[in-house]
C-alpha cells in the first residue's frame, strides 16, 4: 500500500456522501461511484430526522455522537437542506407510556440530553392539534429534521471540493482485491473500499446480515404552523414495529416549508416498490387518531422505500469479514440521515488506525449478532 | 368523510368532454350500464366548458342534449386519483367512490402548455383556455385590453370568444411561421365541415391583428400584469393591457393511462382501430391518443363507447371517419412545433416550477427530470409537475414518464380509503 | 343558449361581500373583488393560470378549509373565502 491509499466509496446515499467528505479531508484520496443521482436510492426515500434514540446502549451513543456532528456543521448547510431544530415529542397516549416518558427522561438527563417531561395541558399547548385526553410527552429539544437528497448533495459537494472525484451513472458490479469492477467492463485500482450501498450492500459483499424493510410516506401541501414538533407515539416501542410482522406508528413531522410528512410503516418480505394501499391505510388511521385534522388535509404525494435492516438495529462500520480491504458503511436502517455522520467518522478512524470518539466495537460487521431475521 | 361508496357499471367512462360524452352516449346506445365521472362542476371539458359566461356552440347544445336524455349515470365533480385492476377511485366532497368496470374509456383530455418567460408568474397571466374558461366560469372581461399569446389553434377560438364577449382583443400573437400556419389552414379545410367552421372563424375574428412569427419575451406589472413585450417579426414592442392568454399548443393528460399501465409512445397512448389500449378492457380515446381536436375527439370517443359495451360494429362503421380526421394530428404537430427562440425566454431567476418556485438557473444544470426533482423540489408541489414538466420537457428534453397513486392530490381520508392494489400497472 | 346568470350569489372575501352570478367559480368571486389567490413558496401574489383544476395556482381557504382549488369549486351563498392579503 502507498503512502496514501486509493479509496473508492461505492454509493452516493448519504452515508457515501458523508463518509467521501470525512476521508477527503483526512487528505486520504478518494473517489465515489454511484450508479443513479446522489441521494436518490434509500436517502430521497427517507424522512430525514436528527434524532438521539435510545433502544440500545450502542444506539444512543452512535446518534448522540451523530448529532452533535450534525450541530457542528449546522452553519454550513445551505438552505435547501431546511435543517430545521423543530425537536421531538414522544407522545404518551396512557399512563403505561407515561411511565416509559419518565424512564426516557431519566436516561437522557444522566447522559447529557436535554429532555422535559410534557404534561397533557403543556403538550395541547405545545401541539394543539393532538387529539384530547393524551397523557403527556417528552420533550427532546435537540432534535431536528433535514431534507435529505439535498443534504447528500451537499456532503458530496463539500468532499469534491476537497478533491474527491466523483463518478456518476456508473454501476459497480464487483469489489475486492484492490480493485473495482464495472458494468462497463472497465476496472478501477483501490486499496481500499467502502460498500455504502445500503439495502443492495450484501450484492456487493455476499453474506451481509441486511435485509430491506420497506417503509411508506406521505408528504402533504402546506399547511405551517399545524404540527410544530415531531411527533412520535410512544407505543412505538410496545406495540408496533416488532421485528417480525409488519407494523405502523404515528410519526409526522413538520417540514421547513410548510408540509408536513406523514410516516411510518415498516414492512419484510415485499421487495415491490408500489405502495401498498393497505399498510398505507393503517399508517394513516394510525396518524389520525392522534391528529384527527390530518383527515382533511391534502396529502401531494405518497412513496414506499427500503429501509437497511440489521437483526440487532445497529448499523455495520468496519472491515468485511470476507476482505479486510472492503469496509462495509451501510444497514442504517431509519436512522441513516442521523447517524452517517458518525458512520463517517469511525470508518475514518478505522482506515487510519486512529481511537474513534465512541467505541466501535457494537457495530463491527464481524459482531455476534443475538437477535436473527424473523421470516415475515 | 371518511367512507367509500361502491359503484359497479359496464362502462366507466373518465372524463367528461367530447370525446368522454360521445363515448357514454355511445356505451348507453350499445346497452351498456355507463357511468361519466369528471373533476369539473359541470360537463363539457375544456372545449364545451358550462358555467353564467358559457354560450354553448350550437354542436354542444346537441351533445349535452342527448346526454342528458341517455342512462348515463353522471358524477361530476370526482376526481380520479388512483385505479386499479378493474376499478378507479375518485375523491367527491362527500366520499370516495370506488367505480368498478368491466370496461375503462379514458377521455382524459389535454391540458395547455406553459413556457416560462420574465414576468409569467403575475397574476392575469393566464392560459388561452385558462382565461376563457375563468369568463366561461363567470370572470367579466367586457372591455378588458386582452392579448392573446402562444401557439395552436386555440388562440384563434379564445381571441373570437373574447371578442364576442366584448372584450378589447389588442394582438394574437402566434408562435409559428404565416407559411406553416396557412399550409396547415387550407390541409384542415379538405376536411369535411371544416371550409365552414374556417369562415365562421375569420369573421369572428375579423379586426383582431392576427400575427405570425410573434411571441411573448416578457410581461410586467407592479402587483399584477400591466403590459406585455412581444418579438414580432424580429422586432420588440411593448403593449399595454390587462391580460395576457398564453398557452403554447395543448400537452395530452397521460397520468391516469400510465398509471394504469397503458402503452405509451413518443407522447401518446396507443391504440388500435378500435381505441383499445395495451390494457385488456380499458380504451383511450380523443387528445391523450393524439392531439387532433374536436372532431377526431367525438369519432374515438363514439367507437370507443361501441367498443366497450361490445358492439363493435357500430364501432366499425366509424372507422372511417376517424382515419379521416385522424390525419389532423400530424399536420397540427408540424404546424405548430415550438420554435427554438422560446428555449431562451427564461432568465436566470425566471421561475420554471410555479409550485415549489424553483428557477431556471437552479434546474438547468441537471441531467434528468428525477435528479432535478429531488435536488431543486421542481414538480415535487401540488400539481404534481403538470405545469413545469411539459415545460422542462421543451427546455431540457426531459422525459417525465412515471406514474403513482394518488395522481391528483387529494384529502388524506381519501388516500386511506385507497383500496389493495391500486396502482399495480398491469402492462 | 346561455346558463342562467340571472340570479346572484353573495360570498366573502377577505372579509368584504362580492356578488357574483350564480354558477360563478369561486376564483371569479376572489378576482372580483380585486384580490388574488394564493401567496407561493416565495411570498409572490399567484392567481389562476389554467382555469382547469391542474395548475393549482388558485388555491384559497374557503370556510375554514386551507388548499382548495377556488376554479373547480362554484360559490355557494355565504361562503367565507380567504385569500393572498
Amino acid at each position: 500500500m502507498s503512502v496514501s491509499p486509493e479509496i473508492i466509496v461505492v454509493g452516493a446515499g448519504i452515508v457515501g456522501a458523508a463518509c467521501a467528505l470525512d476521508l477527503t479531508r483526512e487528505g486520504l484520496r478518494t473517489t465515489v461511484i454511484e450508479e443513479g443521482a446522489p441521494g436518490a436510492g434509500t436517502t430521497a426515500a427517507a424522512m430525514g430526522h436528527i434524532v438521539v434514540m435510545d433502544d440500545s446502549e450502542a444506539q444512543f451513543a452512535l446518534t448522540r455522537y451523530s448529532q452533535i456532528l450534525w450541530d457542528e456543521l449546522r452553519g454550513e448547510l445551505p438552505l435547501n437542506v431546511e435543517f430545521e431544530n423543530c425537536g421531538t415529542i414522544w407522545v404518551a397516549a396512557d399512563d403505561e407510556e407515561m411511565a416509559e416518558v419518565r424512564r426516557k427522561a431519566d436516561y437522557y438527563q444522566e447522559r447529557g440530553v436535554r429532555a422535559e417531561i410534557l404534561s397533557p395541558a403543556s403538550l395541547r399547548e405545545a401541539e394543539p392539534h393532538l387529539r384530547p385526553g393524551l397523557a403527556g410527552g417528552l420533550l427532546v429539544q435537540g432534535d431536528g429534521v433535514l431534507y435529505p437528497p439535498c443534504a447528500a448533495a451537499f456532503l458530496l459537494h463539500r468532499a469534491q471540493e476537497l478533491g474527491a472525484k466523483v463518478l456518476l451513472g456508473k454501476k459497480v458490479t464487483n469489489v475486492g482485491k484492490g480493485a473495482v469492477r464495472l458494468a462497463d467492463g472497465s476496472a478501477l485500482k483501490a486499496n481500499i473500499v467502502i460498500n455504502a450501498t445500503g439495502q443492495l450492500a450484501p450484492r456487493l459483499t455476499p453474506g451481509l446480515n441486511i435485509r430491506p424493510r420497506k417503509g411508506h410516506l406521505v408528504i402533504t401541501d402546506r399547511y405551517p404552523g399545524t404540527v410544530r414538533h415531531q411527533l412520535v407515539e410512544l407505543g412505538y416501542l410496545k406495540s408496533a414495529h416488532s421485528l417480525s410482522s409488519d407494523s405502523v406508528a404515528f410519526n409526522v413531522q413538520p417540514r421547513k416549508t410548510g408540509q408536513l410528512l406523514i410516516g411510518s410503516s415498516r414492512q419484510y418480505g415485499d421487495e415491490n416498490r408500489a405502495v401498498d394501499a393497505n399498510i398505507l391505510s393503517r399508517m394513516l388511521r394510525r396518524a389520525f387518531e392522534y391528529v384527527p385534522g390530518l383527515k382533511g388535509i391534502s396529502g401531494t404525494r405518497v412513496w414506499a422505500g427500503f429501509r437497511p435492516a440489521t437483526p440487532d438495529k445497529l448499523p455495520l462500520i468496519g472491515p468485511a469479514a470476507s476482505d479486510p480491504s472492503i469496509y462495509i458503511a451501510a444497514g442504517h436502517e431509519g436512522l441513516g440521515i442521523t447517524t452517517s455522520l458518525g458512520t463517517a467518522r469511525l470508518v475514518t478512524a478505522q482506515i487510519l488506525g486512529q481511537r474513534p470518539a465512541i467505541p466501535m466495537e457494537p457495530y463491527l460487521p464481524t459482531r455476534e449478532m443475538a437477535v436473527e431475521h424473523h421470516n415475515a | 368523510m371518511s367512507d367509500t361508496r361502491q359503484f359497479a357499471f359496464g362502462v366507466v367512462v373518465i372524463g367528461g368532454g367530447p370525446a368522454g360524452i360521445a363515448a357514454a352516449i355511445a356505451a348507453a346506445e350499445s346497452g351498456a350500464r355507463v357511468a361519466l365521472l369528471d373533476d369539473n362542476p359541470r360537463p363539457g371539458g375544456q372545449i364545451w366548458r358550462g358555467g353564467p359566461g358559457a354560450v354553448h356552440r350550437a354542436d354542444a347544445g346537441s351533445w349535452f342534449e342527448r346526454l342528458e336524455r341517455s342512462a348515463v349515470t353522471k358524477i361530476y365533480g370526482a376526481r380520479v386519483f388512483s385505479a386499479g385492476d378493474g376499478f378507479v377511485e375518485a375523491e367527491s366532497d362527500e366520499a370516495v367512490l370506488r367505480v368498478n368496470y368491466r370496461s375503462l374509456v379514458l377521455a382524459t383530455g389535454a391540458r395547455e402548455r406553459f413556457l416560462p418567460f420574465p414576468g409569467w408568474t403575475l397574476p392575469n397571466v393566464m392560459g388561452a383556455g385558462g382565461l376563457q374558461a375563468l369568463v366561461k366560469s363567470g370572470l367579466p372581461i367586457e372591455g378588458k385590453r386582452v392579448i392573446v399569446a402562444g401557439t395552436g389553434p386555440l388562440l384563434l377560438a379564445v381571441g373570437a370568444y373574447m371578442k364576442e364577449h366584448g372584450a378589447k382583443v389588442l394582438c394574437i400573437c402566434e408562435q409559428t411561421t404565416w407559411t406553416k400556419f396557412m399550409g396547415f389552414g387550407l390541409r384542415m379545410t379538405l376536411l369535411p365541415g371544416k371550409i365552414r367552421e374556417a369562415l365562421q372563424l375569420k369573421v369572428q375574428i375579423r379586426g383582431i391583428p392576427y400575427r405570425t412569427n410573434c411571441w411573448p419575451v416578457s410581461a410586467t406589472g407592479s402587483d399584477r400584469l400591466e403590459s406585455v413585450r412581444i418579438s414580432d417579426g424580429g422586432e420588440i414592442r411593448e403593449i399595454e393591457c390587462d391580460y395576457l392568454a398564453c398557452g403554447f399548443h395543448l400537452v395530452p393528460n397521460l397520468e391516469l393511462p400510465r398509471l394504469i399501465g397503458c402503452r405509451v409512445e413518443g407522447d401518446f397512448v396507443q391504440v388500435d382501430e378500435m381505441q383499445r389500449t395495451s390494457v385488456a378492457n380499458v380504451y383511450c380515446a380523443g387528445e391523450p391518443t393524439g392531439i387532433g381536436g374536436l372532431d377526431l375527439s367525438l369519432a374515438e370517443g363514439r367507437i370507443a363507447g361501441h367498443a366497450a359495451a361490445g358492439n363493435e360494429d357500430a364501432a366499425r362503421k366509424l372507422g372511417p371517419r376517424r382515419a379521416s380526421y385522424r390525419k389532423v394530428v400530424p399536420l397540427m404537430a408540424e404546424a405548430f412545433r415550438l420554435r427554438s427562440e422560446l428555449k431562451r425566454l427564461a432568465r436566470a431567476d425566471t421561475l420554471v416550477c410555479r409550485c415549489e418556485d424553483v428557477p431556471f438557473e437552479r434546474m438547468k444544470n441537471f441531467d434528468s427530470w428525477r435528479a432535478a426533482k429531488l435536488q431543486t423540489r421542481c414538480g415535487m408541489g401540488p400539481c404534481q409537475g403538470r405545469v413545469c414538466g411539459p415545460a422542462t420537457e421543451f427546455l431540457f428534453g426531459w422525459r417525465v414518464d412515471s406514474a403513482r397513486p394518488p395522481v391528483f392530490a387529494v384529502k388524506c381520508s381519501s388516500l386511506a380509503e385507497m383500496a389493495v392494489g391500486a396502482g399495480e400497472s398491469r402492462q | 343558449m346561455r346558463d342562467s346568470a340571472a340570479r346572484e350569489v353573495t360570498v366573502r372575501v377577505n372579509g368584504r361581500p362580492v356578488s357574483v352570478p350564480a354558477g360563478a367559480s369561486v376564483a371569479v368571486a376572489v378576482l372580483l373583488a380585486g384580490r388574488t389567490c394564493r401567496t407561493s413558496v416565495t411570498g409572490e401574489a399567484r392567481a389562476p393560470l389554467c382555469g382547469m383544476g391542474t395548475c393549482f395556482e388558485c388555491r384559497v381557504t374557503i370556510n375554514g378549509e386551507a388548499q382548495r382549488r377556488s376554479c373547480q369549486t362554484l360559490c355557494q351563498p355565504d361562503m367565507e373565502i380567504s385569500a393572498h392579503e
